[in-house]
């Protein structure tokens, strides 16, 4: 079931009761979820996902703007008749009720000809335990069970009455690092199997990246991005968005373009052909560099670390925008990084302009994919 | 070392004497003491002298018409007001916990009668519905409405009075359980209702399924002080009925109790003493069958 | 508009009707009981601003008066001395709860912070105390009072309703949560356990005792029993005994407008005092979970 929003927007009043204006938790939201397709809704805390996520459920009703399941126009529609299935982030398993009873909860509010008989949702729930592997604990209370397992329940509850489209808010956050990991191979897994279109919520870019088909980054109401993970990385449209995503994450100078050459400091650092003269932001990625003894710019060395495969440069440059710079580099490369200074040349794909005033991103064509190569 | 840990001691016994003091002269000799009034035959409080020991108080207050009077009256008290009012209590606190518009006015408004002097207040609800020579009174008049009475619900037939107890009981218990519902639902987690809507279960069965067992352990809390606060019933009625309850056929077990130790029968310490240990009695019993059943049935 | 958007409107249409529905009957019944509350308060006042002649003239009771009038709360000052009753019951409360909270509060201390031998098993004795019910012991206090000669005295009212076991539990609790960190360091700087409970526990645990000293006020104001059992001399009634006593010999049996000015007038402190207190108010009933 594909989903569509058309301008959604959600005004809250304020909190404060003397000041009479309002919050835009969700600004003219304006994109379609392809059918089939597990979506990342990601961005920092505050930035409207969940309002996002509660205005495709039904919880909460739009301002403005129209939501459509398919051909359905679903905006009026209270919850329960739109087909959702939500997990929420504490999971709301009722504590009372076993797991059986919780899963089959969402089947025993079906009314007359859509209710399924006894077998049916003993056979259902079944089904459904097996599909996020509890099926052996379907007698135990919730309280009874570790953070996964009643992740797995909610889960389970949210797909056992089949919905047109799951919904999943941090379904994450409450776990421990390494379930994390295992939980999120889980889900893409779970959403492989049923096929259902699947919207999550996270402010966790690795956990977005690592298993959406796309991913929607928004920030203070306002969709800055929607893209396949990959190339929201590698495009960035705006500062927030590059610097949003990536571990470590992406360096920032001060820097101006010249005739089509990129200045950091007085440094001539890199060539950008058909980029206008102005101020910029200078991204560069820390997998951008190149130790290189000619290279083109110079950073005061503080220290190397040794990741493995990897090394990490740390370095510092009076036009950066935080204290450190993060180069990582692999190990055999190394050579260089000693002394005082450091120099490398920068990979221009990996090197992004973003207007000083607007952020926006500042486009320049370039040798892109041959240069990439260079070791 | 030694002499500190002493000094220690000596400190933490010298914060408590003042408290110390005051129960074991108020509450400790008392509860002894009154163990030993009940099995003391004979007493009299002018002379402090008694007969003999054994259960003739125990047996003469069982035998006394008017501790069996008041035996039933609490009984029918306890039996009509405890579960209706809860069950009022539970539809307001739902109700007012679904608003929130206004719900601080509503919730100010429903507790009034807890800081109302229940006497004052009593003496309203006589007036309300006391049929004198001059006046059949407000009650009296709706009734008229329907085509029905004059019926004096004060001086009049025992069910009529019955009626009047238990209606001002129950106004008057309302606010301590509206209180205490209401916020034992708001204490209910949001997500479970919405997780429940999206579901599409059915506002009944969000109640029965969800709300009902998350409060329940506070619905039994309330249901067993009610049953206490019930059964140690006394001042509504000398409202209503002013102090001479015997006469008023609605007299209540510690109504019996004062009436015995002081007032127009009074001066027997030892009987007063015999119905305030059966009337203990009751009330502990009845709590522990309302503890036992609510451990099969208050759900985690 | 397809067949299936004319039924998904239609399904949005009906669940939207049924929201405004439930909503507007909660209302309804939420009002109802609003004026069941109200209702006596009112009469009450409404009695009480009508005249003699005109409350004994309506045989069917008038539920509002155009012309009221404030002679009945003159004759409620006049007839009977019900600025007597007032005053006591003032002077009972306010040193009632201050006594008591003289000794709830060295003791909660003790329980909380103090070590010494034989503090668990005190404390155990007084848990214990909290489940015997005042009508068990009224028994022997009435007499020991009788026999001290000090019916119809201030301190035969207020001494046997000094103690709250349930008090001194609730602010042994509250004691309890402050950490240990503030004792160890108020020891470091020197500080005598009087000053750190003086200085440090009780203005943080500031909130409870407000709340403990709303809760016996209202205790107080409303007490009735115990007063009624050591006094017989007007002189010595409390605002509820003065009620009884009103209801029964005062102005007459017919005098109701007068009596109702009475009431007004008792009933107002405690309501004041709720209104400006509310939240504590409330929050502290549910807390402390006991009706006066």
């Amino acid at each position: 079931m594909k989903v569509v929003l058309q301008h959604l927007t959600k005004k809250f009043p304020s909190r404060n009761r003397k000041v009479n204006d309002e919050v835009i938790a969700v600004n003219d939201f304006d994109f379609e979820i392809p059918d089939g397709k597990l979506i990342g809704l990601l961005g920092p805390s505050g930035c409207g996902k969940s309002t996002c996520l509660n205005l495709i459920s039904g919880l909460l009703t739009p301002t403005s703007g129209r939501i459509l399941f398919g051909d359905d126009d679903v905006t009026d529609l209270p919850p329960e008749n739109r087909g959702v299935g939500l997990v929420f982030q504490n999971y709301a398993l009722y504590p009372h009720l076993t797991v059986r009873q919780n899963i089959q909860f969402p089947l025993q509010n079906l009314k007359g000809a859509d209710r399924p008989s006894r077998e049916e949702m003993d056979r259902r729930a079944l089904e459904a335990a097996k599909l996020v592997q509890i099926e052996g604990l379907m007698d135990r209370k919730p309280g009874e069970m570790s953070g996964g397992q009643q992740q797995r329940v909610a889960i389970a509850r949210a797909v056992v009455k089949m919905p047109r489209v799951l919904l999943l808010d941090e379904p994450l956050s409450n776990l421990d690092a390494r379930l994390r990991l295992q939980t999120r191979e889980e889900i893409r897994r779970i959403q492989r199997e049923t096929g259902i279109t699947t919207v999550f919520v996270t402010h966790d870019q690795e956990e977005a990246m690592s298993i959406s088909d796309m991913i929607v980054v928004m920030k203070d109401g306002v969709v800055h991005q929607i893209d396949q993970p990959q190339n929201v990385y590698d495009d960035p449209v705006d500062l927030f968005v590059a610097k949003f995503l990536g571990t470590p994450p992406i360096n920032v100078f001060e820097g101006a373009v010249r005739g089509g050459r990129l200045y950091i400091g007085d440094e001539d650092v890199l060539d950008v052909p058909g980029a206008d003269d102005r101020a910029v932001w200078v991204g560069i990625r820390p997998e951008g560099f190149v130790l290189k003894p000619d290279g083109r710019f110079t950073c005061g060395l503080d220290r190397v670390e040794v990741m493995g495969r990897d090394i990490s440069v740390v370095c510092h440059h009076p036009a950066a925008t935080a204290d450190q710079i993060r180069a990582i580099i692999s190990a055999e490369n190394r050579a260089g990084a000693t002394g005082q200074a450091v120099r490398f040349d920068l990979k221009p794909r990996k090197v992004h302009l973003f207007d000083r005033e607007s952020e926006a991103r500042v486009p320049f064509d370039g040798p892109r994919a041959p240069m990439d190569e260079v070791k | 070392m030694r002499g500190d840990k002493k000094a220690n001691n000596l400190k933490g016994w010298l914060y408590l004497l003042p408290a110390m003091l005051f129960l074991g002269f108020f509450m400790v000799y008392p509860l002894v003491d009154v163990f030993v009034y009940s099995f003391e035959e004979g007493y009299n409080s002018a002379s402090q002298t008694y007969f003999g020991v054994g259960l003739y108080n125990y047996s003469y207050v069982l035998h006394d018409p008017y501790f069996l009077q008041a035996l039933k009256n609490t009984f029918i008290l306890v039996v009509i007001t405890v579960p209706l009012s809860t069950l009022l209590a539970l539809l307001i606190s739902v109700g007012l916990s679904s608003i929130s518009k206004l719900k601080e006015l509503y919730q100010t408004v429903y507790f009034l009668p807890y800081v109302t002097n229940t006497l004052a207040v009593g003496l309203v609800f006589m007036i309300l519905f006391k049929r004198t020579a001059y006046t059949d009174g407000l009650a009296n008049l709706v009734l008229a409405w329907f085509g029905r009475g004059p019926v004096d619900f004060i001086d009049g037939p025992y069910w009529a009075k019955m009626f009047v107890l238990c209606f001002y009981t129950v106004w008057v218990v309302m606010p301590f359980k509206v209180l205490i519902l209401t916020s034992a639902l708001a204490s209910v987690d949001q997500t479970y209702y919405n997780a429940a809507k999206v579901d599409g279960t059915s506002p009944f069965r969000i109640f029965r399924k969800i709300t009902l067992p998350m409060i329940s352990p506070m619905i039994f809390y309330l249901v067993i002080t009610g049953f206490i606060g019930a059964f140690k019933a006394y001042s509504d009625a000398v409202a209503l009925f002013g102090t001479n309850l015997n006469a008023a056929e609605m007299n209540t077990i510690v109504g019996y109790v004062y009436d015995m130790l002081y007032g127009d029968s009074g001066g027997y310490p030892s009987y007063a003493s015999a119905a305030a240990i059966l009337l203990f009695a009751v009330v502990f019993t009845i709590t522990l069958i309302n503890l036992s059943i609510s451990k099969k049935n208050v759900h985690y | 508009m397809s067949a299936r958007q004319n039924e998904l409107s239609r399904i949005s249409r009906a669940s939207r009707t049924r929201r405004a529905a439930v909503r507007t009957v909660t209302y309804i019944l939420l009002t109802l009981w609003a004026l069941m509350v109200l209702f006596p308060y009112y009469w009450m006042i409404l009695s009480s601003v009508k005249s003699y002649s005109a409350y004994n003239g309506e045989y069917v009771p008038a539920f509002f008066t155009l012309s009221p009038t404030l002679e009945n709360y003159r004759e409620a000052f006049s007839a009977v001395p019900l600025a007597r009753y007032f005053l006591n019951s003032l002077l009972f409360t306010i040193v009632t709860t201050g006594l008591m909270m003289a000794v709830i509060i060295p003791a909660a201390f003790a329980f909380a912070r103090l070590e010494f031998r034989g503090r668990n098993l005190v404390f155990a004795l007084f848990l214990a105390l909290m489940m015997i019910p005042n009508e068990l012991v009224i028994i022997t206090n009435f007499q020991t009072i009788t026999n001290a000669g000090l019916r119809n005295t201030y301190a035969g009212l207020i001494l046997p309703s000094v103690t709250s076991v349930f008090y001194i539990y609730l602010l042994r609790e509250n004691f309890a949560q402050i950490p240990d960190e503030l004792y160890s360091a108020a020891k470091v700087d020197g500080t005598t356990d009087f000053k750190y409970l003086t200085r440090v526990m009780m203005p943080i645990c500031r909130p409870t005792i407000i709340t403990i000293v709303i809760l016996k006020v209202i205790e107080c104001w409303n007490s009735y029993v115990w007063p009624r059992l050591v006094t017989d001399d007007p002189a010595y009634f409390l605002v509820s005994n003065g009620i009884q006593e009103i209801r029964e010999n005062g102005f007459g049996r017919e005098n109701i407008p007068a009596m109702m000015a009475a009431v007004v007038v008792i009933s107002l402190p405690l309501i004041a005092l709720f209104l400006c207190f509310r939240k504590k108010v409330m929050a502290g009933v549910s807390r402390g979970g006991i009706k006066g």
